[in-house]
């Protein structure tokens, strides 16, 4: 726990936007400074609030993309229908303000106590919860071993590719790619969505007792977390965050 | 004072033709928001029936599909709009109306509780569903309704809000008395007028 | 339309219950199964909040908040309890 900080009851607030970070052409990462933030753990969420002219307000939730004690940060992905999201990836800009409360969750969270070995699953935007965990996990330099399965469009739909790619293999993390629509000339790696098929071949097996989080549009979490449990991993081990919307598995 | 945008929807406009059709605190949808209570259902028509029931429950008329489909239906265009502040302009249905279904039993009931498959009510009065206000509606836009969208049928009573026009609708049980349905019993206003913006109850 | 789960209404419930919800243990009262609050299916989230049970969609919480005030139906869960 942070310090002696009074426990204040969840409300909103008001974050100032202080930078961004263009991930991919449909994707923003953006940087806030939140009066009183009294810190996160990695795979929580903020929601965000956005208020038209008319009064008219609309709410949505967002992953913290950061590690606890890093700076607090959201990535945001453009909904082709969104209302909400391309404003925030599009329109906003640094040293606005918006309404955010947060953080928000519980359950879908990791710290190094949570050990290992870990598997995550992520279905396009939900590879960004999923990154905060990898980096807590470097934050404390936690040697809990990690596979990282990210189902995405193609390639350049990866978000954090060149830190995901920094990886290696190196340091007992493990990213395997399944491109589902359109893979680079040459690419020997997956190229469909999540079965239990490829789960077999990519998952811990389940007599390492691994600990998994799944994370992406409802469609996605429901094939995979279905697929772990079919390789025998126990309900209680597998967390599951769905997102609304068909971003981007 | 929150921070507000005058560029977040500054698309959405209001049409200077269409000001007057909105109720207070409403804005104009660009889609068509699906908001649901649970599940989709999805009954097979040779078994759906719609049914006018008696307080106690029991059936005083009831209708297969196709016997709905023989009746006199017609074509509508009506403006929703819904509690959460969208509104939908110049929608178009075809269904039965309610004043067919009514007619066809005797009845001294001042109320009626609209009740659906996945277990939905919404109480309503007689009065509000006759006299050509409210349609037993299967089509929407040209098409068969999406069971997204309340298919096979669903209850249309434009002039109340539209958590009134109860989706996957399967029949009316009269009441002597108003009863709260699923909404109205977590809060949200027996009546529902737009125009007099009452959303929840005491409004 | 498929449901979301608890995650997607955690600060929601943290609002209205003052307290992080998602981990608690909820028991459905029609079929008993048991699991965490953040896995149940979420529904609406407009009118009002509608959690359902995962595996027999029974109705187990209606949350609206109306004036500033907070309708809460816990009727269909035979237990809530901390994890």
């Amino acid at each position: 726990m942070a310090g002696t900080a009074v426990q204040r009851r969840l409300t909103w607030t008001v974050a100032t936007v202080t930078g961004e970070v263009r991930e991919t052409p449909s994707v923003r990462t953006l940087l806030l400074d939140v009066p009183g933030w009294a810190g996160h753990r990695a795979g929580q969420h903020l929601d965000v609030r956005l208020t038209a002219e008319d009064g008219y307000a609309a709410e949505r939730s967002y992953s913290i993309a950061t590690a606890a004690e890093e700076p607090v940060s959201i990535t945001v992905e453009r909904l082709d229908d969104g209302e909400v999201s391309p404003f925030l990836t599009d329109d906003l800009q640094v040293g606005e303000q918006f309404e955010v409360r947060g953080p928000v969750g519980g359950y879908f969270v990791w710290e190094k106590a949570s050990g290992g070995p870990l598997l995550l699953l992520a279905g396009g935007s939900g590879i960004v919860p999923l990154r905060a965990i990898l980096r807590e996990r470097s934050r404390t330099g936690s040697d809990a071993p990690v596979r990282l399965l990210y189902s995405a469009r193609s390639l350049p739909d990866v978000i954090y590719r060149a830190e995901l790619d920094g990886y290696g293999g190196l340091d007992g993390v493990e990213v395997t790619y399944t491109l589902t629509r359109h893979q680079p000339p040459g690419w020997t790696g997956y190229a469909r969505r999540v079965d239990a098929a490829l789960l077999g071949e990519v998952a811990w097996p389940a007599g390492e007792n691994p600990l998994a989080f799944v994370c992406g549009p409802t469609s996605f979490v429901e094939t995979a977390s279905q697929g772990l449990v079919g390789l025998g991993y126990r309900p209680g081990r597998v967390k599951t965050e769905r997102f609304g919307g068909t971003g981007g598995a | 004072m929150p921070p507000v945008f005058s560029r977040f929807r500054h698309r959405r406009e209001v049409p200077d033709d269409a000001a007057g059709r909105l109720p207070p605190g409403q804005y104009l949808a660009t889609g068509f928001p699906v908001l649901s209570a649970g599940p989709t259902p999805h009954t097979p028509l040779s078994t759906w029936t719609f049914s006018i029931e008696r307080q106690d429950g029991s059936a005083l008329k009831s209708w297969t599909w196709d016997e709905i489909q023989a009746l006199p239906a017609e074509t509508v265009t009506q403006d929703i709009h819904c509690v959460t502040r969208w509104t939908k302009l110049d929608t178009e249905w075809r269904g039965v109306s309610i004043d067919t279904l009514l007619g066809a039993v005797e009845h001294d009931s001042d109320y009626a509780m609209a009740f659906c498959d996945g277990g939905y009510t919404t109480n309503l009065p007689i009065e509000d569903l006759t006299d050509g206000k409210a349609w037993l509606a299967f089509e929407y836009g040209g098409e068969p309704l999406d069971p997204e969208h309340g298919g096979p049928a669903r209850l249309l009573v434009p002039h109340l809000y539209f958590w009134k026009s109860a989706k996957w609708a399967r029949g009316l049980r009269l009441m002597d008395t108003d009863e709260p349905g699923f909404w109205e019993t977590y809060g949200y206003h027996m009546y529902g007028d737009p125009w007099l913006e009452q959303r929840y109850s005491g409004d | 339309m498929e449901p979301l789960d608890g995650n997607a209404v955690a600060g929601e419930l943290a609002e209205v219950f003052g307290t992080e919800m998602t981990t608690f243990t909820a028991t459905c009262g029609s079929c008993g199964q048991v699991g965490p609050l953040a896995e149940v299916a979420v529904y609406d989230m407009e009118m009002g909040i509608v959690i359902r049970c995962r595996g027999c969609t029974a109705l187990l919480v209606v949350i609206t908040r109306l004036r500033g005030m907070s309708c809460v139906d816990l009727t269909g869960l035979a237990a809530l309890e901390p994890a």
